[in-house]
């Protein structure tokens, strides 16, 4: 949680804003889009109409007319001004991020072929096109999302992540993506651009937490659908009543039917609907994440396996170099002198911490003439690094790896070698095979250390139904061991991307939706492949293009609460949906008997609440109806309290709270108003 | 109420769930091509179908494709009927000497068949010739009944299968179902009601000297092979027009409790078969729990009602002990009418053993709300599982949020298509009752056929269209039906009951089967446990209460009021 900012819900500012919001979303283009709160208009607007007409005709029950033409409107502005206020805290940081956009100048270079030609032309950010290459130096913002393809700089990209602490941006690697709207801090880098002024990362982001061009996502879709069927049932419902009425003896007025339609027509919910839906995605941007689209906030709440990084989520990712174990023919101190040439150049914590190992308890001094070595990297491929120095060749790396590289194999690797490997295995910890010259010298042992809290998230995420799968590129062995320190589901050991990408497609197929996170570049497919993919912010361009979110604080701990996020946006749509429902029952013991009491006063057995007067029964329920919706924006804001247990406790708790709370609050509410209107003379 | 009252009650619903279970998996084996005992019998009678038909068994339909087969096999027979009807006085086994049937009344009586309603706005022995009787009406009490349940088949197979496009032949699913399944079953029912005493013959009445030594002529005919399948396939349509109050279709309460059992006996088996090919027989349990607590609070509502009686007649110094009595058979006795009632309207089955407008008014709301709840509890053959599902759908779809996931029901996911098209089948219900009663409320063509006023008339105005839109077919009777203006709104009402609900629940099946199924965790939304069975009924009433509750309100509630209140109008 670690910049989870929450401000207060209602600032000044905001709700000044959101106020005058809420009269300008009355405009008919804006309500058509939510069906439930155009039927409110238009019914409102009937209403009005009949108040001018009572108005210049004189007639009687002015006041009453009157007050439910005011109420329906507030039901509308009510709903707007939830959506405003949503939609306004997200504006507040978009307008801090399009300041950092504004007019940025940027050098065009003129000959990006050449790289010795640093010839350029100045050019507005607006004018640049995909594919330009454009120099920035220190101090300069960088003008658009892209690649740098050379150079090196630190980038302060605090205007995105909030973080100040500058970072390294090189060409190629998985450290070459730059954002528009960053500062160079210091030195220069050329960076091509991949996105167009309008469509960058910053301008994404800006259109996403404005709202702007938020679209329905699937099931706010479908769930409109069933609040626009229920609305057309009532619809019918209530015209029909008409012709009962008729045939009772009984002369309904307009007003009074659209009291009971509006009251009935699933108000609530319909009101709040789109707020909900903003807020979800704003709890995630406060949470430094930005989806890029709503939809995969939703299907985070879907996810039924989650594939976590070993290294940094589970572990806390510094596997130290604990102890170094000869094998035979070779003392202890032998391994530790060759691991401490191989480590010189690995700036690795894993490196520094077997240098630091090697030269205090081991004791060895630092070697001389290391500077005329050769080292040899580290990669992903070979999955060893050493060095070549005085004619000596020490490698180090991965076990299976380095007994290839002898040509021999973990059977056939002397007993005491193998029994370190497995040993240490077993403990949870790795193990780096020394080698040199094509002998086995010995083995480092690297501790990885788990997470003191994991075990016990991880078992509410099983109580959820989620799956964890740890990823590592540890041997099964290793992996076996910290997978059940850990207490995950299931890992995949040795893990190469293809394997990522093939366990995520196994899975699918089997109907299961996948999250992930990841960075480079080569976990691009998997990511664009998982249902939700986190890219991390300082990860390649690949990755933050393939992902649906994008994580701003790089932290691969986040996955987790991403999908209890999602599911807190479900949860929250669906016990207001079924509030709402709930509700409508005590509307009808308010509203049928006061409208046929004249007819039929036997009806007021049905009068459950002892309303006053039919009159004040209705507005009383008219005026629940729109309260209840201002009352409601704190929760649909922040969402419903989320728990860890399993559906069917999740289930019980909220049909509890909303369903059963939905029959009854309205009751007590609606008599309460009641004895105000009557107090107040006001029906 | 009396104790022995629901030990009768409790008995014949033991029976039921006795003989639904096997039934059930039978009809799974069945429809899923799997040899039964019956196979080395039938197998080649099927052939025959399929060998004069060119229809190849093996070969799969689309969800379109089952739909408009359905529809064109049910447009033939209807068209078929009505030409039988209308031309019944050229044709043979007319011994009463029939004159045609009338066109709207032709038309109505059609539709009526077709679509499992079996309304009937005529009096039976008066109107149709034995031709008509056997081989229009009968022939198309089997094959409503089949399509409802090869709809249902079809529906299921949606959720038993992942990732397909096809839900089955609905020719072999006709074909199976009527072969193997209504045709055994009516064989061993109509020797049972003969048994019991129903007539089964061919001749056309008795003469009988009364009493008082008049001549009264008796009407007969092949009473209880109709009998057999009108109530094994909810059809309801009598021979006579007093249905099976008539001595002749139901002469003794063991032919009650026989008519009782086999209403209930294939939509209660179906949930078993729903179960079984879905692969977890709990949840079909869990449906027809949801089903029968609410049918078992409807026939305790009824009981009571009726046994409480009515206070006028009492202060009338008529002998309260027996309860409210007007229009029932003493045969029966008050709990097995009260069961007959819940189970006749619940199940869209229509028989009656009571006069449904003597009941009390309170007691009249029980099959009347029943009807309107959409005929699902536990429904038509085949009608009452789909439309469970579609409430299933609903219900998932309204609180299976709340579990902080996408709505998904055994394992299909809900989204929009499904939304859509289940808000489309459950709009048609409140649109066409509700309209056509609020029309006819206040035409003048359409009240001159009221026999009562105040809120009496309302609700038979009320039942007659609730009776139509869910294929029920039971008369709340004190209403003229037999008219132009009923003949052809009850027809349309009964053909977009039927086949408007059914279109757009046969389209979810496509867009279900379609979709892969999503394998439970503990994180899935719980739809076989009690809460989920709760939460079923709980939306099942809402959703239908919000819909009728203002017209119930003004029909049999007001009405209960006022009799309490000791007014008449």
């Amino acid at each position: 949680m670690s910049k989870a900012t929450t401000p207060p819900l209602f600032e000044a500012a905001l709700v000044r804003q959101a106020v005058v919001d809420a009269f300008v979303k009355l405009a008919p283009g804006k309500l058509v889009r939510k069906p439930v709160m155009f039927v409110t208009g238009v019914v409102a607007t009937l209403v009005t109409l009949l108040y001018v007409r009572d108005l210049v005709a004189h007639r009687a029950g002015l006041l009453f007319t009157g007050q439910i033409a005011a109420w329906l409107w507030f039901t509308v502005l009510f709903a707007n001004f939830a959506e405003a206020i949503a939609e306004g805290r997200g504006k507040a940081q978009a307008d801090a991020l399009r300041r950092t956009r504004s007019d940025t100048p940027a050098k065009l270079l003129l000959h990006p072929d050449d790289s010795k030609d640093d010839l350029w032309e100045p050019k507005h950010a607006l004018e640049l096109q995909v594919g330009d290459v454009v120099l920035v130096e220190a101090g300069d913002t960088i003008p658009a999302d892209g690649e740098v393809i050379e150079g090196i700089a630190s980038v302060n990209e605090s205007a995105v992540t909030g973080e100040s602490a500058p970072v390294i941006r090189e060409s190629g690697g998985d450290r070459s993506a730059v954002t528009g709207g960053t500062v160079v801090l210091s030195d220069w880098i050329k960076v091509r651009v991949t996105a167009a002024a309008g469509s960058s990362f910053l301008d994404r982001m800006i259109a996403l937490v404005e709202g702007a061009e938020r679209q329905k996502t699937p099931n706010e879709l479908a769930l409109s659908i069933l609040l626009s069927g229920m609305t057309l049932i009532f619809l019918i419902a209530v015209t029909t009543l008409w012709g009962f009425a008729g045939y009772s003896g009984t002369t309904l007025s307009l007003t009074v039917l659209v009291a009971l339609l509006v009251t009935l027509i699933p108000t609530t919910i319909g009101g709040l609907l789109s707020a909900i839906g903003i807020a979800g995605m704003d709890r995630l941007i406060r949470f430094n994440v930005v989806a890029t689209s709503g939809r995969a906030v939703e299907a985070a709440g879907d996810v039924d396996v989650l594939l976590l990084d070993k290294t940094g989520t589970i572990t806390y990712g510094n596997r130290l170099a604990t102890e170094f174990i000869p094998a035979p023919g070779a003392t202890a101190n032998d391994v530790a002198a060759a691991a401490l040439l191989a480590s010189l150049a690995d700036e690795t914590p894993e490196g520094r911490s077997i240098v630091a190992l090697a030269k205090g308890t081991y004791a060895q001094a630092e070697p001389v003439g290391a500077a005329k070595a050769l080292f040899v990297p580290f990669s992903a491929q070979t999955r060893i690094s050493g060095i070549d120095v005085d004619g000596r060749s020490i490698r180090k790396g991965a076990v299976d790896a380095v007994l290839k590289l002898v040509g021999t194999t973990i059977a056939d690797a002397p007993r005491i070698f193998r029994e370190a490997v497995e040993g240490i295995s077993r403990s949870g910890g790795t193990p780096l095979a020394v080698t040199e010259g094509g002998s086995l010298l010995g083995v480092i042992h690297l501790k990885d250390v788990v997470k003191p809290d994991i075990k016990e998230r991880f078992a509410a995420l099983r109580s959820m139904g989620i799956k964890t799968v740890m990823v590592t590129g540890d041997n099964p062995i290793t992996a076996a061991a910290i997978a059940s320190e850990a207490g995950v589901d299931d890992y995949i050991a040795e893990a190469t991307p293809q394997d990522k990408l093939a366990y995520i497609k196994a899975e699918q197929a089997k109907g299961r939706l996948i999250a992930m996170c990841g960075d480079g570049t080569n976990d691009a497919p998997a990511l664009a492949q998982a249902d939700v993919g986190v890219a991390m912010q300082t990860g390649t361009q690949a990755a933050r293009e393939a992902g649906n979110m994008v994580d701003l604080d790089s932290n691969p701990t986040k996955l987790i609460e991403v999908t209890q996020i999602g599911k807190q946006l479900l949860m929250t749509r669906g016990s207001l949906t079924t509030f709402s429902i709930a509700n409508d029952v005590a509307k009808y013991f308010a509203i049928i008997p006061a409208l046929f009491l004249v007819t039929y006063p036997e009806l007021a057995a049905l009068n459950v609440m002892h309303l006053g007067n039919p009159q004040s029964a209705i507005l009383s329920a008219v005026v629940f109806n729109a309260l209840i919706i201002i009352a409601l924006v704190p929760l649909a804001l922040k969402g419903i309290a989320y728990r860890s247990v399993g559906a069917a406790a999740l289930l019980r708790r909220n049909l509890l709270i909303y369903g059963v709370g939905g029959l009854l609050v309205p009751f007590i509410g609606i008599k309460i108003i009641d004895m105000i209107v009557i107090a107040l003379h006001l029906a | 109420m009396t104790l022995v009252g629901w030990l009768q009650i409790a008995a014949v619903l033991v029976a039921v769930l006795v003989a639904a279970r096997p039934l059930g998996f039978y009809m799974a084996r069945v429809v899923q091509g799997e040899r039964t005992f019956l196979s080395p019998y039938l197998t080649r009678v099927e052939r025959v179908f399929y060998n004069a038909s060119g229809i190849n068994p093996e070969k799969e339909q689309s969800w379109l494709a089952y739909t408009l087969a359905m529809l064109v096999f049910n447009g033939v027979g209807f068209l078929s009927l009505y030409a039988l009807m209308r031309l019944q006085a050229f044709l043979p086994l007319n011994p009463q000497k029939f004159g045609g049937v009338a066109p709207d009344l032709a038309y109505n009586t059609a539709v009526s068949f077709v679509t499992n309603t079996n309304w009937q706005a005529y009096s039976g022995e008066t109107t149709m010739s034995h031709l008509v009787q056997i081989a229009g009406l009968t022939v198309h009490n089997f094959l409503s009944a089949a399509t409802g349940i090869a709809l249902a088949i079809a529906m299921t197979r949606a959720f038993a299968r992942s990732s397909v496009t096809t839900l089955g032949n609905f020719w072999v699913d006709m074909n199976r179902t009527t072969l193997y399944v209504l045709l055994p079953l009516s064989v061993l029912l109509a020797l049972a009601f003969a048994l019991s005493g129903v007539p089964q013959t061919l001749s056309a009445s008795v003469d009988a000297t009364t009493l008082e030594g008049i001549k009264q002529t008796i009407s007969l005919g092949p009473v209880a092979s109709q009998e057999a399948i009108k109530q094994l396939g909810t059809n309801g349509g009598g021979f006579f027009n007093a249905n099976a109050a008539h001595p002749f279709e139901n002469p003794n309460a063991w032919s009650n409790i026989l008519s009782i059992w086999s209403m209930l006996l294939v939509s209660t088996a179906l949930t078993f078969t729903f179960g079984r090919m879905v692969g977890d027989i709990r949840q079909g349990t869990v449906l027809l729990i949801a089903m029968w607590s609410l049918l078992i609070a409807a026939v305790g509502i009824a009981y009571w009602a009726e046994t409480s009686g009515n206070p006028l007649l009492v202060q009338a110094g008529v002998n309260a002990a027996g309860g409210n009595m007007e229009g029932k058979e003493v045969r029966f006795g008050q709990a097995m009418t009260a069961l007959y009632v819940a189970v006749t309207t619940g199940l869209s089955c229509g028989a009656v053993n009571a006069m449904h407008n003597s009941l009390t008014p309170l007691g009249g709301v029980v099959p009347l709300f029943l009807i309107q709840l959409g005929e699902i509890l536990p429904g038509g053959t085949g009608s009452g599982l789909y439309g469970m599902l579609v409430m299933a759908i609903i219900t998932v779809f309204i609180a299976g949020l709340m579990v902080g996931r996408t709505p998904e029901y055994l394992g299909k996911k809900i989204e929009a298509r499904e939304m859509k098209l289940a808000m489309l089948a459950v709009l048609v219900l409140p649109l066409v009752i509700l309209s056509f009663t609020a029309v006819s409320a206040v035409l003048p063509t359409a009240l001159e056929s009221l026999a009562n006023s105040g809120p009496r008339g309302l609700t038979e105005l009320l039942y007659a269209y609730s009776s139509a839109a869910g294929n029920n077919g039971s008369a709340f009777a004190g209403l003229n039906v037999n008219t132009p203006w009923f003949n052809t709104t009850l027809g349309i009402t009964m053909m977009l009951g039927r086949f408007a609900y059914v279109i757009p629940v046969m389209a979810i099946a496509g867009s279900l089967a379609a979709k892969k199924k999503v394998p439970a965790s503990p994180g899935t939304f719980p739809t076989r446990s009690p809460l989920f069975v709760s939460l079923l009924v709980g939306v099942i009433l809402i959703l239908g209460g919000l819909q009728y509750f203002p017209a119930l309100a003004l029909g049999p509630i007001v009405e209960h009021l006022l009799m309490n209140a000791g007014k008449t109008f």
